[in-house]
């Protein structure tokens, strides 16, 4: 929340805190807007580890993650292709996901996702 | 040797403009692509999705878009080069040399790499013990399938390739499909198959498992799989084949020493060439300051990279500009009275 400096009416900041954890273990903790995808969130702020080739279209799987099983539960629902598209990542497991298909609100203010070994 | 005006690297959307503009000018040209299909992205990635910003079609497929383009340069003839990768570049004089992994050599002074996010390749295994049955026993696509006869072959991959090829060599082969999760994305009638066939004990099937090692001395002998919660199982085989689609990489062209910034090859605004005199880049693997990844921007770009190769393919002539619509010559060029 933060406070508007002219009215001095509060408003709500639409953005959520999102962790990346690069395979080294390496962190990158950063503001991603909402309505942004958190493989954008990866990209705008160049955090190494997300490809995203073919740019959100879920269609190359290079903004594959792993989401920690708390959270994993927490998002929202694969939609339809994404699982088919996680079957071409690199070492897809049962808590991989595509960054592109993870939209940013509220709700993921704190969010951590581990990116694998490599993309392609 | 094959000497021409221009070698267009991609028969994306973009390659294939850019051949349309040079025909228009009177130049010529050879296209390169490393799939076994013209249309790039638009036909592998989404030849059924409809696309609605190309301008005055107000809606077409990845499919359609391509088979208008592909009939758009048909009048100039030239030559496609499919399932041929350009795997190098080198100077002569004035001249490029590529050369292509099948061994096919050009001469040219100019060459324009439309090369989107990197040519089509089958994503591989993991696992590093792969590599070394990599072309021998470890395979991602099929050329001869009398080679599996009466052998053990593991098929991984949940796709149609992997179902369908699955399906066939069970005929003559003992097949094992392995394959990460329950659900498959092939078509309904092959899952079917599929589950037919293991009920019968003519397929091994193995869900919820994926690869951990390969194994044999010199020839392979047997592979490991791991389920996620880590338990494995051996399987003999003499054949392992992955169907896990295809991934774009960026490939060679990061060794012709063109500057580039991440996977993209920045390039002036003017006629579209790099750091290199003769090497032009356009389409997706292109940047400049404002660079959109669209296909519209890839036709701009086509357009004036094709007038830059000009220059350098007829040195003692004079571009001149004209209109299709007024210009004899160039009705002449399309093959019309
Ligand atoms: C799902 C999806 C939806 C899209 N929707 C739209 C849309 O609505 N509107 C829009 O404008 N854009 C859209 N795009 C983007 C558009 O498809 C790309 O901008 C366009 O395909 C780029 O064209 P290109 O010719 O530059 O490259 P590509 O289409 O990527 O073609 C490049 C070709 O070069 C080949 N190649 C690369 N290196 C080599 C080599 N060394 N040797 C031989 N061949 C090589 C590759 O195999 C490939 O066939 C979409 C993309 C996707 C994935
Ligand atoms: S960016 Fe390509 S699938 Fe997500």
């Amino acid at each position: 929340m933060i406070t508007c400096p002219i009215f001095f009416c509060a408003y709500i900041k639409a953005m959520a805190k999102i962790r990346y954890i690069e395979h080294n273990g390496k962190e990158h903790l950063v503001e991603v807007q909402n309505g942004l995808t958190v493989m954008e969130g990866a990209v705008q702020n160049d955090i190494p580890g997300i490809d995203a080739d073919c740019g959100g279209s879920m269609s190359c799987a290079t903004c594959h993650v792993y989401v920690k099983e708390d959270w994993y539960d927490k998002l929202p629902k694969k939609d339809m292709g994404e699982d088919d598209m996680l079957d071409q990542a690199y070492e897809p497991n049962s808590k991989s996901r595509l960054s592109c298909q993870i939209m940013v609100s509220d709700d993921l203010e704190g969010l951590s996702v581990y990116m694998p070994e490599k993309q392609v | 040797m094959i000497k021409t005006d221009v070698v267009i690297i991609g028969a994306g959307p973009t390659g294939l403009f850019c051949a349309h503009q040079l025909g228009i000018i009177g130049l010529k040209c050879e296209i390169v692509d490393n799939l076994d299909k013209l249309g790039g992205q638009c036909i592998e990635l989404y030849p059924d999705k409809p696309i609605y910003d190309i301008p005055a079609v107000p809606e077409c497929t990845g499919e359609e878009l391509t088979n208008n383009l592909i009939k758009q340069i048909k009048p100039f003839k030239f030559n496609f080069h499919l399932n041929d990768r350009v795997q190098e570049l080198t100077n002569k004089d004035d001249n490029w040399i590529v050369t292509t992994t099948s061994g096919k050599k050009f001469q040219t002074p100019n060459v324009v790499i439309a090369g989107g996010v990197g040519s089509f390749e089958p994503r591989k295994f993991p696992t590093k013990s792969a590599e070394k049955f990599d072309g021998t026993s470890v395979l991602y696509s099929i050329k001869d399938k009398t080679i599996f006869k009466d052998k053990s072959v593991a098929i991984f991959g949940g796709g149609d390739s992997a179902l369908d090829w699955a399906i066939e060599l069970s005929n003559s082969s003992k097949v094992s499909l392995i394959h990460r999760r329950d659900e498959f994305r092939g078509a309904p009638a092959s899952v079917k198959k599929i589950k037919e066939l293991s009920k019968k004990s003519i397929i091994n099937l193995f869900t919820k498992y994926s690869i951990k090692d390969v194994k044999g001395n010199g020839t392979l002998e047997e592979i490991e799989i791991k389920s996620e919660e880590g338990e494995s199982k051996t399987i003999k085989a003499d054949y392992v084949l992955g169907f896990f689609g295809l991934i774009m990489q960026l490939g060679p062209i990061a060794d012709w020493g063109l500057n580039l910034d991440k996977k993209t090859i920045p390039v002036n605004t003017e006629n579209f060439e790099t750091n290199k005199k003769g090497i032009f880049a356009i389409g997706d693997i292109c940047t400049y300051p404002g660079k959109l990844k669209l296909i519209l921007s890839g036709f701009h770009e086509g357009a004036l990279a094709a007038r830059g190769c000009f220059k350098y393919a007829r040195p003692n002539e004079k571009y001149r500009f004209e209109f299709t619509t007024a210009s004899s010559t160039i009705k002449n060029r399309l093959g019309l009275k």
